[in-house]
């Protein structure tokens, strides 16, 4: 209680001096926090002390939600348990049939691209974590995560369900983390359309159900209904994840980009746990280390003369379902070239759109 | 007396938060008074000398490391609230509450506003209209909350 002020002497002759001045101290106070915490890596230690002490209050905040859940899971009647049982099971029957052509096809795909061996795929650990319901700021689009530091997690990871890309970490703590959805407005998501190849940035809205593709020019071969993965540039997702269907175009006669929203496929409402991955740094789906964004690169024409890596296995892929049009001149090597190992994009942010 | 004080400041503060931390569904969530805004706020005008900027700023700064983008944004604005508090006290609390809560508004706007400007500086930008909802909702529970905390200690003035 000390903390929370003088208490002697009358309202307007106290130890800290008249109401104004102390405000001005604390304002100033308060102006030089800011300031530092933009700078991330002064306040980062602070950061992840206050992760740490903030984890026990969320955690016991989200007690009597969590107790009800549970509450409800163990009352659950042996009918909905059946139900759910069964509805799983052939979920993971029509999940294991799809999965017994993958390894064929990822040979045969090797096998037409030219090489030796099949790429593995980028995803290489992958980790589950139980949302921690709790506000985490009004209006923006963020929820916490029962995983820290303790299990690996790194800030700006890729997080997704079962059904597409759900966000990045945050602010990591030991035990928990915070995680941007691809909905908060602060959250621009490089992408690529499947059907085209076409590369653009998906911005949140802000609206859990809504992603803006505000960088699309009016004529930009874009439909209703096709989907959007992740094109693997900006270095945080690896390439090739499902991330909307895009539900509406507009076109003004006189502007010159289109108005696309796309629905995300994750269910960003309703999850309740969601999967942390790690990516195979070699893949070529992975997305390019933050260490090489630094790297001068030149021209990107000179790109591909660079010379290949010690003999690894010759990692390369297409993009998934891309086309050799569009999108493909602009950035990753041709996928014929051994050589090529993963493509040296330098910068952060994908190109957008020529 | 203070010791009184300071178990009702301390109690009334730590309802106020779980109040803000406490998941809602997002209908509801968007209304969500700032409970710990109002809690200063009140604190401030019956004792000043208790409860005040100091207060309003350790709030802010807890406000900031559960939810804030930037630290030491509400930290700067709680402050600023409680300041007007205390400078105001005698002219606010001598107000019936039905015109308290009007001064509430304006201090709530003037909250919303300050987090607006910091939130558009720092870049994080949150410019939905939405987001001045709480300031009417909190205009609207300060009687009953007034009341509420009136009733946890009472300052012999």
């Amino acid at each position: 209680m000390a903390g929370f002020g003088t208490r002697s002497g009358s309202p307007y002759s106290r130890g800290g001096g008249s109401p104004g001045f102390r405000f001005t101290l604390y304002a100033l106070a308060s102006i030089v926090i800011m300031v530092l915490d933009q700078r991330m890596d002064v306040l980062e230690r602070a950061r992840y002390v206050l992760q740490t002490l903030t984890y026990p209050v969320e955690v016991a905040v989200n007690a009597p939600v969590a107790g009800w859940h549970w509450l409800q899971r163990s009352f659950a009647s042996r009918a909905t348990l059946e139900a759910e049982n069964r509805s799983l099971r052939t979920r993971m029957r029509t999940l294991e049939v799809r999965t017994l052509r993958f390894d064929a096809l990822a040979r045969q795909n090797a096998a037409l691209l030219g090489l030796k061996h099949a790429v593995p795929p980028a995803a290489e650990r992958w980790l589950p974590a139980d949302i921690v319901d709790i506000e985490l700021g009004r209006l923006r689009q963020r929820v916490l995560i029962d995983r820290g530091t303790r299990n690996g997690v790194f800030r700006n990871q890729a997080v997704l369900d079962d059904y597409g890309v759900v966000g990045q970490t945050m602010h990591v703590g030991p035990w928990s983390a915070d995680v941007l959805l691809i909905t908060d407005p602060e959250h621009d998501l490089p992408v690529q359309i499947a059907r085209t190849g076409f590369r653009t940035i998906a911005v949140g809205t802000g609206d859990p159900n809504a992603l803006a593709l505000p960088y699309l020019p009016a004529n930009a071969d874009v439909k209703v209904g096709d989907e959007l993965v992740t094109s693997g540039l900006g270095g945080i997702f690896p390439a090739g994840y499902p991330v909307a269907r895009i539900t509406q175009i507009h076109r003004g006669a006189i502007q010159r980009m289109s108005q696309v929203i796309a629905q995300p496929f994750a269910h960003l409402q309703t999850d309740r746990a969601v999967m942390l991955l790690w990516f195979r740094p070699g893949s070529p789906a992975a997305p390019v280390p933050p260490n090489l964004r630094q790297l001068p690169t030149g021209t990107p024409g000179a790109q591909p003369l660079a010379p290949p890596p010690p003999p690894t296995p010759p990692l390369c892929t297409p993009p998934p379902t891309a086309r050799p049009t569009a999108g493909a001149a602009t950035s990753t090597a041709s996928p014929g070239t051994p050589a090529a190992h993963p493509p040296l994009k330098p910068s952060p942010s994908p190109p957008r759109t020529p | 007396m203070s010791t009184s004080a300071g178990g009702a400041i301390f109690k009334s503060v730590l309802v106020a938060l779980l109040l803000t931390l406490l998941p809602l569904p997002s209908w509801l969530a968007v209304a969500r008074p700032d409970f710990l805004v109002l809690v200063v706020f009140y604190w401030a005008i019956q004792t000043p000398r208790s409860a005040g900027i100091g207060l309003g700023w350790v709030c802010g700064l807890l406000l900031d490391a559960f939810q804030g983008p930037v630290l030491g944004e509400h930290a700067l604005a709680v402050a600023l609230v409680a300041y007007l508090g205390v400078r105001e006290h005698q002219r606010i609390r001598t107000k019936p509450l039905m015109q308290q809560s009007l001064v509430v508004l304006a201090v709530l706007a003037l909250y919303q506003f300050v987090l607006w400007a910091i939130d558009g500086w720092s870049g994080h930008p949150l410019t939905t209209p939405l987001r001045w909802i709480p300031a009417f909702t909190g205009a609207l529970v300060w009687t009953p909350l007034a009341g509420a905390l009136a009733r946890t200690y009472r300052p012999r003035t």
